[in-house]
């Protein structure tokens, strides 16, 4: 029984089955704070425990699902391609907000968990949080932070984002469809753009270019942001 | 669907293999990304080749984050000792990057217009 529990078999139909269970929720209720991750980890995670699965064995028969998370990321590729016209009619000033827009979102990062004494470990898994989550994981992991961190932090972000987002750009009198859709998605990734497309379709389309081009931008200036600190 | 999938994965591997050339300093997955980006505009890669598989892995990632994501449980310290500092970093870093990106999207947009009134003064409709 033991055996059955621990077996890849059991661990890929249980990780499915919660997944599944936690997206209908989801989809029945529309509450952001039940985004099918915040509830499928820890319901996971519990259901692991209580069966007496070790955490080992569950990494080990999960590990087909982990590595679809490299392929997601090259397949996002092919979603910033269909945005791919918006891109060209405002490419100067896409680039250029969103370029600014990561290096302040690193550094500010980076400035207050220090200055609150976290760890090179935590710094680093807190770095890409304005990041869409596969691509958060992979930018965590390179520079020496924990993936699980990073997942966790980028979907709370993302809800933040995509709530307080729009009372912000109302406050500050934003009215560009572009400008509004360009901040919710590069701020709060894929969430941001779900409420991005509540607002409008140039809003909607924008902000899920924003996604792919803050991720790009975001895994190039980690490096650069990590390598001027250090200097400091 | 397992064109694609090769398709993909061909990108993975140049990426991976590109991330190798520059020393690690960028992820492979998104170096090859954005290789893929560059092949599909260049037509160089169909998009009808790739679609289906992108489509599937792209709206199907949330069941991807969960293997690692499981891994919180054994960095449910670090969270509970460091949760003033991740609030505070992230609340206001996130605020940040709204109020950066907007403004200055917004500022070009009224340059440009700017512009385009200045050109066209007998055009009354700006």
């Amino acid at each position: 029984m033991n055996t059955l529990l621990n077996s890849e078999i059991f661990i890929l139909m249980l990780t499915l089955a919660v997944y599944l269970v936690a997206v209908w929720l989801y989809r029945s209720t529309r509450l952001p704070l039940l985004h099918p991750l915040l509830v499928s980890i820890p319901v996971l995670a519990l259901v692991i425990h209580l069966l007496g699965i070790s955490y080992e064995s569950f990494r080990h028969g999960s590990h087909i699902i982990d590595f679809l998370l490299g392929p997601t990321v090259v397949a996002l590729g092919y979603l910033l391609y269909e945005q791919r016209e918006h891109l060209k009619a405002n490419s100067v000033s896409i680039l250029t907000s969103v370029f600014v827009g990561s290096l302040i979102g690193i550094v500010s990062v980076v400035l207050i968990a220090r200055w609150f004494g976290a760890n090179h470990e935590l710094v680093a898994s807190l770095e890409p949080k304005s990041v869409t989550t596969p691509i958060a994981m992979s930018i965590a992991e390179r520079s020496g932070g924990i993936p699980a961190i990073a997942a966790v932090v980028v979907i709370v972000v993302g809800i933040f984002g995509g709530i307080v987002g729009p009372f912000i750009l109302n406050r500050l009198g934003i009215r560009s469809s572009i400008a509004r859709g360009l901040a919710l998605g590069s701020a709060a990734h894929g969430l941001g753009t779900a409420r991005a497309m509540e607002l409008g379709a140039i809003e909607g389309a924008i902000s899920g270019l924003a996604i792919g081009v803050m991720g790009i931008m975001t895994a190039i200036l980690v490096p650069v942001v990590e390598k001027l600190l250090e200097l400091l | 669907m397992l064109a694609g999938i090769f398709v993909i994965l061909l990108f993975y591997v140049l990426g991976e293999a590109a991330a190798w050339l520059i020393g690690g300093l960028v992820p492979g997955s998104v170096l090859g990304m954005v290789l893929l980006f560059v092949a599909l505009c260049l037509k160089i890669v169909k998009a009808d080749t790739v679609r289906p598989a992108a489509r599937w892995l792209c709206d199907n990632m949330g069941l991807f984050f969960l293997p690692a994501g499981v891994g919180i449980v054994n960095a449910l310290d670090i969270l509970s000792s460091n949760w003033e500092a991740i609030l505070t970093a992230c609340v206001v870093s996130t605020v940040a990057v709204i109020i950066t990106v907007a403004t200055i999207q917004e500022a070009f947009e009224k340059r440009r217009a700017a512009a385009q009134n200045q050109q066209t003064p007998q055009n009354p409709e700006r």
